[in-house]
């Protein structure tokens, strides 16, 4: 709470300070718990401007607001596939490399992933990246499943059994189709990258099949329910699971969180920084993600968020335990499991969302 | 005419009541022109732009919706505009059972919050004087903190390990938690509490209006206080019943949030359906039709309530 209260004031000063003529600010939209205070006052006491940062939970949220234009946003973090469709409305400008000298530091081959959904990166620099696996409550699990079951896999929410075992301690699911279909895919051995139609359908019914199991889909409420026990499996974000599991530490009520990649594979994802065409102060927001690819203050971000960067030059800052642990930077082993998401096109999109609300609702 | 007619005699006013009657106006079409004008700025015009957006395709753009006029390949404009958006949400079960959920949901809750807001109500409308004005206070007290704020405590009352299961467990009433929150449940607890002031409200209003003669006079000519209630008291309250109801109702069957907090995974109500077709489907000619079709919904029920409030006042 105490981050969400100081972002709140860190946004209430951002816009008194906004109000004043003549004021540099540059307004950034990120998602919910991913950065840290100090590096936006930081970016305010070395280069003046004012920050006014704002938050959503969803790319959805964000993207309804691009495309209704004029959000007066300088700086968003699209996940590159909801990226790749913005960029094809018309929503980004190009990034101005010679006002961004730290370019450098970013990681060819992850940026070569990341392009996938951008060509030559010509519109974005990755901020953060993760993978959409399991959040667990380490000893609820255990009690339900036995010490032995080992926890990487999708069976955990899949398989009707031991979903059906671990259902009365709370399970909950991402909100978001784009991470849930991509995992059922895996998990059943399709394609995880597949746009066919009959397999969404096939899909769709295997979790319609499950969702007696699932107490709520959620896409940040499960960050403080597995903190403080009220859930006990989670489907989410590597870096958010982890904050889950560092608040449970902190509190010391004896909830012991912990986060899987399921070895039948995972989605990688990456958290683009990107400028909208209409952006109000398009030259501060260089400024911004400049300063944010700058080693030390990726570092600092990662160490808060527990979300790996792509800053290659700052990873031997990142704190040992950090950067050793497999399930913030995965091992090459389970990279090699490892798939990026695909952009859905408008007709795909729409037979998804219908069949996510069918087993969201059971209509 | 009135109105205008005492505008004329007032000295000040002359010259401009002179000018208004050239133009045909009058002091009373310039009162009825300032809610005129809100309701065409801020009503009629936003209805028709979804009306357009409802008659549109969904597109990868910015804005996410095909044009109304386009250029067509002669050279020559054409209008695109389509019902497609209104058959698909005919043919599709899911809307229509968002609907009738919504309109059950909201149906509940207005007849809890009528149950425990009556009696309340008639306590205030009967207390003596000061005590009155803290009771009302009381009911009006909650609305200064926010709405937002008051459905997370609830969350907080409600969850597994929250206050209410926490004190029912140290009690020894229960062994297990019960689940509460994200159920139908607490979807109904979320909306009668948070509306049940708009129920209260009139209620009083109108239940203090109420002649004590009249019930003195049912009991001088024999009839229980049951009796009383039920031939006198009810009657005479019906309009501020309807009034209440109404403002409770409406509100309910959009509800967005509450069912998107307190609800659970199953609770289908039709705001939940238009922030998936506006977010998640990227689809806003569908999330228009959507609105305009609920619309229509909610102004048919109010209607009827009007009618039967019109027929009573005639009788």
């Amino acid at each position: 709470m105490d981050k969400t209260q100081l972002l709140g004031s860190v946004a209430a000063i951002g816009l008194l300070s906004a109000g004043m003529a003549g004021a540099e600010t540059v307004n950034v939209f990120n998602w919910s718990d991913y950065i840290t205070d100090e590096v936006l006052e930081q970016f305010t006491e070395e280069t003046g401007i004012t920050v006014n940062y704002d938050v959503y939970d969803s790319n959805d949220t964000l993207e309804a607001r691009l495309l209704a234009g004029s959000s007066g946003f300088d700086v968003v973090v699209p996940t590159a596939t909801f990226l790749q469709r913005q960029i094809a409305a018309g929503v980004y400008q190009p990034l101005n490399r010679d006002l961004l000298p730290n370019w450098e530091n970013m990681d060819p081959e992850l940026m070569a992933a990341a392009a996938n959904h951008d060509p030559d990166n010509e519109h974005a620099t990755i901020y953060m990246w993760g993978t959409t696996g399991i959040g667990y409550n380490i000893d609820m699990v255990a009690e339900r499943l036995g010490e032995d079951f080992e926890v990487d896999t999708w069976d955990m929410i899949f398989d009707p059994e031991i979903a059906g075992q671990l259902a009365d301690c709370g399970i909950s699911w991402l909100d978001s189709p784009a991470d849930m279909f991509p995992a059922a895919f895996a998990w059943m051995g399709l394609d995880p990258q597949s746009t066919d139609p009959d397999d969404f359908e096939a899909a769709a019914e295997m979790m319609s099949g499950v969702r007696d199991t699932v107490r709520y889909f959620h896409s940040s409420q499960y960050i403080s329910d597995l903190a403080n026990g009220e859930t006990c499996v989670a489907v989410g974000w590597s870096g958010d699971v982890l904050q889950a599991a560092d608040r449970a530490a902190e509190a010391g009520q004896g909830v012991n969180v912990w986060y899987a990649i399921p070895r039948e594979g995972a989605m990688q994802w990456f958290d683009m920084l990107g400028i909208p065409v209409d952006a109000p102060n398009p030259e501060n927001a260089h400024a911004f993600i400049d300063f944010i690819m700058r080693p030390e203050i990726s570092a600092a971000i990662t160490n808060y968020v527990w979300f790996p960067n792509a800053n290659a030059a700052s990873w031997e800052m990142v704190e040992e335990e950090i950067f050793n642990d497999p399930a913030i930077f995965p091992t090459e082993e389970v990279s090699e499991t490892l798939f990026t998401g695909v952009t859905y096109d408008s007709r795909t999109d729409r037979t998804v969302t219908r069949l996510w609300t069918r087993v969201r609702t059971g209509q | 005419m009135s109105a205008g007619n005492a505008l004329t005699r007032s000295v000040p006013w002359r010259g401009t009541a002179w000018a208004m009657g050239k133009l045909g106006l009058s002091g009373r079409t310039l009162v009825i022109a300032i809610p005129m004008l809100w309701l065409l700025v801020f009503f009629l015009a936003p209805f028709f732009v979804l009306g357009r957006i409802s008659l549109a395709e969904a597109i990868i753009a910015r804005p996410p919706f095909t044009p109304l006029f386009d250029r067509a390949p002669d050279g020559s404009l054409e209008i695109i505009a389509s019902l497609e958006n209104f058959r698909f949400l005919i043919e599709d079960a899911l809307y229509r059972n968002a609907y009738l959920s919504s309109i059950r949901i909201a149906l509940v809750a207005t007849i809890f919050a009528l149950l425990i807001g009556y009696p309340i109500a008639y306590y205030i409308a009967r207390a003596p004087e000061p005590r009155r004005t803290i009771l009302l206070l009381m009911v009006i007290l909650p609305f200064w903190t926010s709405f937002l704020l008051r459905v997370y405590a609830w969350m907080g009352f409600l969850r597994s390990n929250g206050v209410i299961n926490n004190t029912l467990i140290s009690l020894g009433i229960i062994d297990a938690p019960l689940r509460m929150l994200q159920t139908d449940f607490a979807v109904y607890i979320g909306i009668v509490y948070t509306y049940l002031p708009f129920m209260i409200l009139p209620l009083y209003a109108n239940l203090t209006k109420l002649d004590g003669a009249l019930l003195e006079a049912s009991s001088d000519l024999g009839a229980s206080p049951m009796v009383t209630f039920f031939t006198i008291t009810l009657p005479l309250s019906l309009p501020g019943i309807v009034a209440g109801s109404m403002l409770v109702f409406i509100p309910a069957i959009g509800e967005y949030v509450i069912p998107a907090l307190l609800g659970g995974p199953d609770t289908l109500m039709i705001g939940r359906v238009l922030w998936d077709e506006f977010f998640s489907s990227r689809d806003w000619p569908v999330a228009s039709a959507v609105a305009i079709v609920m619309l229509f919904l909610v102004v048919a029920p109010i209607m009827w309530l009007q009618s039967i409030q019109n027929r009573r006042g005639m009788d």
